[in-house]
């Protein structure tokens, strides 16, 4: 190769050749920023919401153990045997030492009535502690207590979208009574909001009442839904998964080779397939952006045809000089690069930008990483190379006599 | 005289070409080249025997389609023959590669052209420097360089001026300042003062004379016969071949000073 002094002209010549048609320079950089701001949001958008899910489930607590019925999200099979009771959840309380907390969960939806308002929601029955095993705070009165379970009294929590749904103030509601299927309740609170990017998880529009209330005044069955258990410290989740597993087995009479008639489930398998499933929709979203960076590319290539036939006497010069097929290959695929670099800036600053309106505006999670930085740069040199190496291959293989004669 | 050389070429064709390249810069044998025009085959050299000595001051003659350009061309190694030798300082100029003819274009080779083709928005200095770039001489040196061969032509004040700021005569100079910085072995001029009036086209060839005089081997392809008096020999062609190959009255440098 030629030494630094030629490497300096190279780019020399480069800038001069984009600096002299600023207006078709500048359009056709244009494709390229609008390609590489378009991947730059689209994958601030899927790993923000990737990291919106991540920070989601992190906040539920990752040690914590959810076991259901059945052998995964849509096989209920198993028959009679594949019921969690509340009796499976004294069993585990008893026989699983690793255990910390236990909370279950059994659900139903019922019409909820308050005065004149009413509506549909999913009333939930749980313990006492399902604040402390779910991570979870209420925000005005208070969730109730054990007391109250055990006297199977008709005490309600609301989740924090159920006032609005029901169009009243939440403060208003705390100490009042409302009606769950014609049955009254008391209203002690309020839970705080969890928010809408919670997604499966969001409880916003749950009502809470203690599990036995439910099991002998709503829903007349001790079959419950699920129940959360938590483990002292992230290094027992093996342990307590197994004693769970084996209390379970032994009261369902499951034998040995008889599979699960449930599910145990932790919130880090959760977190890998949520993140498995984001990261799929960032690939996706980016892919389709990359589209437009490949329509971009065909301007890039469209341009520099048009750079090469309009320098081609430059280029018969050039050669008569000295110049080899591997200078002038060079000296356009510098021009092409120069213009995706700049176009890959340009795009990077749009794209940062949008991300940010999206995130201050739409209030959509995003995140512009130096990874989808770097990516993008990468991706603009390659598509430089790509789309320019034919034009410059064109313009290296010129003969220099009809070059020079070219009018 | 260095013209005698030139006429006895033939004489030379008995000895080996390679022991005539060694003592002459410029030797060929046979030199044909061939054109595909559609169909047709276009004949433009056939079968040309000329040799050029260090120092000489030739000039180029025949009307067009005599084959003149296409000779200028394969001396400048722009092109290669269909068939016969070329020898160029010793090497055989139609076994090289592409690469390699580029390379002895910028070493041993400074082009003037009718046109000037300068870079029309680099400067001067920078047009001057282009050779050098391909010779991979360093920034620094190039600069040094280039502002010395415009100095020589004279226009050490006009460095930074692009091309379209200079007189065609002051163009024509850059062009030669530019040929000469890699201190090439041929000066080679295709009608250098063909784009010039007459008094400016004066001004070149005294350049052109002032270059021969300091030792400058000079080859030019020109149809005036004023002109081409400045050059010490004229070799004429005519459909591929040449017609003539004479040394002219004003050889003699000092004849021409009495002559002016």
């Amino acid at each position: 190769m030629r030494g630094r002094g030629f490497v300096f002209e190279v780019v020399r010549v480069a800038l001069d050749a984009i600096r002299s048609n600023k207006l078709r320079s500048v359009l056709t950089m244009l494709g390229i920023v609008i390609g590489i701001a378009a991947v730059i949001t689209m994958v601030a958008l899927g790993q923000g919401a990737q990291q919106a899910v991540q920070q989601q489930i992190a906040s539920l607590g990752t040690d914590v153990l959810t076991v259901r019925p059945g052998s995964g999200w849509f096989r209920r099979g198993g028959g009679d045997r594949a019921r969690l009771t509340m009796e499976d959840v004294e069993i585990v309380r008893r026989g699983a030492t690793a255990v910390e907390g236990i909370s279950p969960e059994m659900d139903q939806s019922f019409q909820v009535e308050y005065g004149r308002a009413n509506g549909n929601f999913r009333v939930v029955g749980t313990s006492a502690n399902y604040t402390d095993v779910n991570n979870r705070e209420v925000d005005i009165g208070r969730f109730f207590d054990m007391q109250e379970n055990q006297g199977r009294r008709r005490v309600a929590v609301l989740g924090s979208a159920v006032p609005e749904a029901l169009g009243v103030a939440p403060l208003e509601l705390v100490g009042r009574e409302i009606s769950i299927r014609n049955i009254s309740f008391t209203v002690a609170g309020v839970m705080e909001e969890q928010g809408s990017s919670a997604g499966p998880f969001s409880s916003d529009e749950q009502i809470f009442v203690p599990v036995r209330t439910a099991q002998y005044r709503l829903m007349g069955t001790d079959e419950i839904e699920s129940f959360n258990a938590t483990v002292a410290s992230a290094s027992s989740m093996d342990m307590a998964t197994m004693q769970i597993e084996e209390a379970l087995r032994r009261a369902h009479r499951l034998r040995p080779g008889e599979s699960n008639t449930f599910w145990i489930q932790n919130r880090a398998d959760i977190l890998g397939t949520f993140q498995q499933t984001s990261q799929t929709f960032t690939y996706l979203l980016a892919g389709i952006a990359a589209v437009s960076l490949l329509v971009g590319g065909i301007g890039i290539m469209n341009i520099m045809l048009v750079s090469v036939s309009e320098r081609t006497r430059e280029i018969g010069l050039r050669k008569a000089l000295g110049a080899r097929r591997r200078d002038i290959l060079v000296q356009f695929l510098v021009e092409a690069l120069v213009l995706c670099l700049a176009g890959g800036a340009l795009g990077i600053g749009l794209g940062a930008g949008a991300s940010r309106a999206f995130a201050e505006f739409a209030g959509w999670n995003t995140l512009v990483s130096p990874e989808a930085v770097t990516l993008a740069v990468a991706f603009s040199a390659a598509v430089g190379i790509f789309f320019g190496l034919w034009p410059a291959r064109r313009a290296s293989l010129l003969d220099p006599i009809e070059a020079l004669r070219y009018e | 005289m260095t013209t005698t050389a030139g006429q006895k070429s033939s004489a030379g064709a008995t000895a080996s070409i390679e022991e005539r390249a060694r003592e002459v810069p410029i030797v060929t044998r046979g030199l044909r080249k061939d054109y595909e025009m559609g169909a047709e085959t276009v004949r433009a050299l056939r079968g040309v025997d000329v040799e050029i000595e260090e120092n000489e001051y030739v000039a180029v003659m025949g009307p067009s389609g005599s084959g003149k350009s296409t000779l200028m061309n394969l001396i400048g190694c722009l092109d290669t023959p269909t068939s016969g030798e070329y020898w160029l300082d010793g090497q055989a100029v139609q076994d090289l590669e592409e690469d390699e003819l580029a390379e002895i274009r910028n070493r041993e080779i400074g082009f003037v052209f009718q046109t000037f083709n300068l870079l029309p928005r680099a400067s001067a200095l920078h047009n001057v420097e282009l050779p050098l770039v391909y010779a991979g001489v360093d920034r620094e040196e190039r600069r040094e360089r280039a502002a010395e061969a415009l100095e020589q032509v004279e226009l050490g004040d006009r460095m930074d001026h692009a091309p379209n700021q200079l007189s065609g005569g002051q163009r024509q100079r850059v062009a030669i300042a530019r040929a000469l910085v890699n201190r090439p072995a041929i000066l080679l001029a295709d009608e250098p003062t063909g784009n010039l009036d007459s008094k400016t086209a004066a001004e070149i060839m005294s350049v052109f004379d002032d270059l021969h005089a300091s030792g400058q081997t000079i080859i030019m392809v020109t149809h005036e016969h004023p002109i081409a008096a400045h050059a010490a020999r004229i070799i004429t062609l005519r459909d591929g071949n040449i017609e003539s190959d004479d040394a002219t009255v004003a050889a003699d440098p000092v004849a021409e000073m009495v002559d002016s």
